[in-house]
């Protein structure tokens, strides 16, 4: 990489404000920029807008009560801080899960990954100007918030997922359902690849623009898709195997740079858009395998107090990249210490440093291409 | 640089907790590296303590050493134990290449919690510690960059200390409000308890 110089001939700096109402931050978020006509000499994001010490509340709430909080982490991709906390806690008291309610578990989490990828790349595609494109997630969006809801009963802060399991089996004829629309999306994704990704118009807008190398990734410790989008291959579900995802054949999609340079922001949308097609296909199998399983064998042995000692760190691969959560019990009813470690709050932490010498508008597209969404950065 | 990287040669090799916490013991010294604890649960995570002062060069021998090559630092959690008097500092930091994990807390003073920052080492410390300064009040020494991050700049006080109380009220804003269901209580008529 070569450093940015700036000439202090003609020094016309301006501080510019950006949010924290701008919709292409995605929630409540600013940026404070130091820029030269339309480049930008350093942008520091301004976080904090929607903290709602997610971590001090479940010091006072039991550990099943924190389930709803935990909701409110991420609300775009719900179901994976369920997954984290209930795996946390299952980690800390030693308790199974069912295969069924495991299926379940991986069923709702990969349609939660499609909705949350969806509107990530419909909202890049808008941010950048592209409006018809995030009709169409949208739309497809709608049809999963639909299953879930039957599902579940809510449709955007679930509450799905209990300690040991999960809340409730799938309805009668639910399963058919969803694989009819599975087998109807994956091609409809090749049709959205026609439409925007590959396209021409597009692909000039996002090749290489705000390129991260592999290493800065690492070392910045960029999560999920955007740690993938640089080209590291690298995903929890396959490297730590965690559920039932090693029964599952599925591949790990990872940025090539296809048009640019390995880790642009082309590569990071090009990563989210193949993972769809790839949870669509983890659909299909663990809709099919969930029959093996007994019906209604969904939440696993609970001990009759949950009052644990001792500490445990869970981590899932969420739409957003790794998230962990580190609980620390100490034979209370309610945890001593929840922390959430949030895939959104570390690619902020980057954008910083990465920012020096890209345009203003480029810079949307790298907060686009984040997929940051504000409550996981705040929480 | 181009392409996706290539698998490591030759096949990682994976070391326990164990093993790694008795490398850095032998190269740091008991005093700095101890307190080894293995859960004897499975499935938890082992922990050891390091020397707060010495942490630096710990993690930078964990992230350059290519046995360990420790490269993504995963959580920086602060936490307090008043009745010890003590706030701990937990990292948890993982291997890409070598795929194993370790866990490390260093124990600091609760009246004067200071320690010197990783952020030379990994950069991912820099927002992480930021965020453990201001909600548990930890110094950094040596943070380029050490302002409150998600509370606003002129709040008082380290919420996730577990002696922290809330104000009143924040700016004339009330922090508190009455429970809503208390202000529409149902009294049925003619029935005991109607008065009320």
């Amino acid at each position: 990489m070569s450093e940015v110089v700036f000439t202090n001939e003609m020094d016309e700096e301006m501080t510019l404000n950006m949010g924290p109402h701008h919709p292409s931050t995605h929630g409540v978020l600013r940026f404070i920029i130091q820029s030269d006509g339309e480049i930008i000499r350093k942008a520091t994001p301004d976080v904090g807008y929607l903290h709602r010490s997610i971590e001090k509340i479940g010091e006072r709430c039991t550990y099943p009560g924190y389930m709803p909080y935990t909701d409110r982490v991420d609300y775009v991709a719900a179901m994976f801080a369920n997954e984290c906390w209930a795996t946390a806690c299952e980690k800390l008291m030693d308790i199974g899960v069912p295969k069924r309610a495991q299926y379940l578990r991986v069923i709702s989490c990969e349609l939660n990954r499609i909705a949350s990828h969806m509107i990530a790349v419909g909202a890049m595609a808008m941010d950048i100007g592209a409006t018809t494109p995030f009709m169409w997630t949208l739309r497809e969006r709608e049809y999963i918030n639909d299953f879930i809801e039957e599902l579940c009963g809510a449709r955007l802060t679930y509450n799905y997922h209990r300690i040991g399991g999960v809340s409730f089996d799938m309805p009668k004829g639910w399963a058919d359902k969803v694989k009819t629309w599975v087998d109807k999306f994956v091609p409809l994704m090749e049709e959205f690849d026609r439409l925007i990704t590959y396209n021409d118009i597009y692909v000039k807008r996002l090749a290489d623009v705000a390129v991260i190398s592999g290493a800065e990734a690492k070392d910045w410790g960029l999560v999920g898709p955007n740690l993938r989008g640089s080209g590291v291959k690298w995903d929890l579900r396959k490297d730590d195997g965690y559920s039932v995802y090693p029964e599952l054949e599925f591949a790990v999609p990872v940025g090539r740079g296809q048009f640019g340079t390995v880790g642009d922001c082309w590569d990071r949308f090009y990563v989210r858009v193949e993972e769809c097609k790839e949870s669509g296909k983890i659909l299909q199998q663990a809709l099919v395998k969930i029959d093996e399983h007994p019906e209604d064998d969904i939440v696993g042995k609970l001990p009759k107090k949950l009052k644990p000692e001792g500490e445990a760190y869970a981590r899932v691969e969420s739409a957003r990249g790794d998230m962990g959560c580190y609980v620390i019990g100490k034979g209370a009813e309610e945890p001593y210490r929840a922390r959430f470690r949030t895939g959104s709050f570390n690619a902020m932490g980057i954008i910083e440093a990465k920012s020096p010498g890209l345009f203003l508008a480029d810079l949307v597209a790298l907060i686009a291409s984040f997929d940051v969404v504000a409550p996981e950065i705040d929480r | 640089m181009g392409g996706p990287e290539s698998p490591p040669n030759p096949p990682a090799k994976t070391m326990t907790p164990e093993a790694i916490f008795k490398r850095l013991a032998d190269k740091f010294g008991a005093e700095t590296v101890f307190d080894f604890h293995a859960d004897p649960k499975k499935d938890r995570d082992p922990w050891f303590q390091v020397a707060p002062w010495e942490i630096e060069p710990i993690c930078e021998h964990l992230r350059s050493d290519p046995e360990l090559a420790f490269d993504y630092l995963e959580c920086i959690t602060g936490v307090d134990y008043p009745d010890d008097k003590k706030i701990v500092v937990v990292y948890h930091v993982y291997s890409y290449t070598r795929k194993h994990r370790v866990v490390l807390k260093a124990f600091l003073d609760r009246e004067d919690p200071a320690m010197p920052t990783l952020v030379n080492v990994w950069s991912v410390a820099n927002w992480q510690e930021r965020e453990c300064f201001d909600l548990l009040g930890v110094l950094f020494e040596g943070h380029p960059d050490l302002r409150r991050l998600l509370m606003p700049d002129d709040w008082e006080g380290h919420p996730l200390r577990k002696d922290f109380e809330e104000k009143e009220d924040y700016h004339g804003i009330p922090t508190v409000r009455p429970n809503p269901i208390d202000l529409y209580k149902i009294t049925l008529p003619g029935k005991e308890g109607a008065k009320a």
